[in-house]
């Protein structure tokens, strides 16, 4: 373990994002891992009072756990990081890549791990082009089932599985309704899962993958938030082997995007035994039902510890603005 | 390098009593949309969404001498337990209340409850078994419709129009669910200024529908809690001021005083009151003897009257602003115009689906509810309640402009990728789609 053992920490969790609910849900479950462990922790709304607020108290460390734009694209971490304040989770640029599902996907592709075939659908394209012969372009190159996601964001939030091309438009409507660029992605059926990395100084490493494995089918933000609703099974129900492989695949995508401190890959395990990457996130879920708490305790870590730990190396690590 | 793991072949779906639950429970969990709302409360959000009682327009004072008086003359009875039926001084005054909307009942007739939402509880609770039907106009307050279904009652739905709940469709639904076997236990109705359409029941029809309940040996749940905030006059006199044996009045604290006090109350015939207090007392023993006796303190010495006129004032400027700001901003669309109450229920364009919709409003920073929570059958996707109760007239107006900026950006969409033959009005793509719906939020 390195650096010194943080005293007060300011947990972030809320905001204005489409992932508040979740984010709250995250933000105490991390603030009362830390004080049963004895560290003094605020937990804070982001609003205009926050950065004086910050600059006032100064706190040893702050724990974003807000899910959505301001917490995951980078902006609040460059603020952390002029402020002269240490953060938890990754430098601003590495999340702005992560954050962007295309972008991420090309980057981890690069570095030579499998991600299903993309197409990256900007609102223009549609208005420039037609919208017909757009969709039936991409209907015909990537084949159905696709999956139609908003370029940025989580928690399922605007996630359509489409498997008739006719109800691609209403999908792609969906989508939009969340952000202005949509990703299309071909659908890879096999065993979901997700491999959360933690770096607490000593290098990034892979936690048991997590299978998940919806009752209704889909992992959608009902099965992700309520329990009972998916089974998850840790470690995966893979061979060994290929549990290698994804584990690997994860801390190279980890790796290609510059993630540092925690993370979660989402992967598909397709027919041949190939970890497909899906997308990375740069803050997990932390909730009671997420995935990367599972991981840790299925590993036989206890929560707080490992979030004191990331405190421990986000103080030694500083406060990168970039 | 991996972490060595635990194993569990069984794996895990982390709710060891997920398979003990009853029927019931079926349908209470946590979905998008109402994870959505959780922005409402961030201070950049005009919620046009909830229906909180503006209560910032109650003097503080007030209250604070009730709550003073309380204490130094009758601190260890507020503090104590209480009857289940509710304190006699409290029950008095509730007769006086009722008494301004044409009601006279006996003070033995009245049960206190914890909000009117208990005593919605209760009368489902005492009345239906799985698979009764209740009658609700459509569309219907969302709160009742979640304990209608946590009953698992049969909720059909009657045509609402400008003069309220339809009479002519109220006889022909009961004709289609007898000829069809099925049990109908009662009509849910909100006759004032109703929960989320805005309109009033003409007296015409409320005599009308009380002779239909009464030759379908149907019970009619009157669910009054807005009938005092009027704004151009009185509305007609309640259902149950004409009819004491075939309706339960249900009455509330919660707008012409605070929601806080969770104070309501029900008038019931005779032989139902009684069992109505042995299941207040099953659910909750008493309702709160501190807020009675605060709420009675306050209805003896404060100007109870001159505050509701107070509150009148208030929500009627908000509802101008409401009108004011859609006639600006939407002159194509349709709405409601409310007499009272917190609501205007808004028609958007056919193409447009309310719920869908909802995560662009929550980017634009407005708020509100989508129609498919007033329906237990999928309805109301064109429609959107609107709250004018507790954000200021200025925010009114921001909220409506923002919706507007909400519902253009939407159509555009839908223009360039919905085809009009494809809109919700003539097909559901969703219903082929993976998607899982949630339950309606549990906004009211």
């Amino acid at each position: 373990m390195t650096g010194s053992p943080p005293t007060r920490v300011v947990v972030l969790a809320g905001g204005i994002s489409h992932e508040r609910d979740v984010s709250l849900r995250s933000g105490r479950r991390v603030a009362d891992s830390l004080a049963e462990h004895g560290i003094t922790v605020t937990m804070r709304d982001p609003d205009a009072s926050l950065l004086g607020y910050l600059v006032e108290n100064r706190p040893d460390v702050v724990w974003p756990a807000l899910h959505g734009a301001s917490g995951e694209d980078g902006a609040l971490r460059a603020l952390l990081g002029y402020l002269g304040i240490p953060y938890v989770g990754s430098t601003p640029a590495a999340a702005r890549l992560a954050w962007d599902k295309p972008t991420a996907k090309e980057l981890v592709r690069r570095a030579g791990v499998s991600t299903p075939d993309w197409i990256t659908l900007p609102r223009e394209t549609f208005r420039e082009l037609g919208t017909a012969s757009v969709l039936e372009t991409v209907a015909d190159a990537l084949s159905m089932p696709v999956v139609v996601k908003p370029a940025q964001g989580g928690s399922a939030q605007g996630v359509t599985i489409v498997t008739d091309a006719a109800d691609l438009p209403r999908a792609m409507v969906d989508a939009y309704t969340y952000g202005d660029v949509v990703l299309i992605e071909r659908r890879v059926v096999g065993t979901e899962i997700a491999v959360g990395i933690i770096d607490s100084g000593d290098g990034a490493v892979a936690l048991p993958a997590v299978e998940i494995e919806p009752v209704s089918g889909v992992y959608s933000f009902e099965a992700r938030y309520n329990a009972g609703e998916t089974r998850f099974f840790t470690p995966a129900r893979i061979a060994d082997e290929v549990a290698a492989r994804a584990a690997s695949a994860a801390v190279r995508a980890h790796e290609a995007l510059g993630l540092r401190h925690l993370s979660r890959v989402d992967l598909v395990v397709d027919a041949a035994g190939e970890p497909q990457f899906l997308e990375a996130n740069v803050l997990p879920g932390l909730t009671e039902t997420s995935l990367l708490p599972l991981a840790l305790e299925a590993a036989g870590h206890d929560l707080g510890w490992v979030y004191e730990a990331l405190a421990r190396a986000a103080i030694a690590d500083g406060a990168p603005a970039r | 390098m991996t972490a060595h793991g635990t194993t569990s072949p069984a794996g895990t779906n982390l709710d060891p009593w997920y398979h003990h639950y009853a029927a019931r429970a079926a349908g209470l969990s946590a979905s998008e949309v109402r994870a959505l709302f959780a922005v409402a409360s961030r201070p950049e959000v005009v919620s046009l969404a909830g229906g909180m009682p503006f209560v910032s327009a109650l003097p503080a004072d007030l209250i604070r001498a009730s709550f003073d008086r309380v204490m130094t003359e009758s601190g260890p009875q507020a503090l104590q337990y209480g009857s289940g039926q509710g304190t006699p001084a409290l029950r008095e005054h509730i007769l006086e209340v009722m008494a301004l909307e044409g009601i006279r009942g006996g003070v033995d007739d009245v049960v206190v409850t914890t909000g009117s939402q208990q005593g919605l509880d209760l009368v489902t609770k005492l009345f239906i078994d799985p698979g009764d039907v209740v009658l609700a106009e459509a569309p219907s307050y969302v709160g009742a419709i979640g304990v209608f279904r946590s009953y698992q009652a049969e909720i059909s739905h009657v045509t609402l129009d400008d003069d309220g709940l339809v009479p002519e469709a109220l006889r022909e639904r009961i004709a289609e669910l007898t000829a069809a076997g099925k049990r109908i236990k009662f009509l849910y109705t909100i006759p004032n200024f109703h929960n989320p359409a805005g309109v009033t029941l003409t007296w015409q029809r409320r005599i009308e529908i009380l002779e239909i309940c009464r030759e379908n040996d149907i019970l009619v749940l009157e669910d009054n809690p807005y009938g005092l905030l009027y704004f151009d006059g009185p509305p007609p006199q309640a259902m149950r001021s004409v009819e004491e044996d075939g309706v339960i009045y249900l009455g509330s604290f919660s707008k012409t005083l605070a929601p806080g006090f969770r104070i309501g109350w029900m008038l019931a015939p005779h032989a139902i009151r009684e069992k109505l207090i042995l299941a207040n007392e099953s659910a909750i023993l008493s309702p709160s003897s501190f807020s009675q006796f605060v709420v009675s303190e306050y209805l003896s010495t404060a100007d109870w009257k001159g505050q509701i006129e107070v509150f009148r004032g208030v929500y009627r400027d908000r509802r101008d602003a409401m009108l004011g700001a859609l006639d600006d901003h939407f002159p194509e669309l349709t709405w409601t115009v409310p007499d009272g109450g917190f609501y205007v229920w808004l028609t958007l364009p056919s193409a447009l689906d309310s719920k869908a919709m909802l995560p662009r409003a929550v980017k634009e920073l407005v708020a509100y509810t989508p129609g498919t929570a007033f329906f237990a059958d999928g309805g109301g996707r064109r429609q959107i309640r609107l709250s004018f109760c507790y954000p200021t007239p200025e925010a009114i107006r921001l909220g409506i402009r923002r919706l507007a900026t909400v519902v253009d950006g939407e159509l555009e969409l839908l223009d360039a990728f919905v085809p009009r033959a494809q809109s919700p009005e003539h097909t559901d793509s969703r219903a082929r789609s993976e998607k899982v719906a949630g339950p309606p939020p549990n906004i009211h």
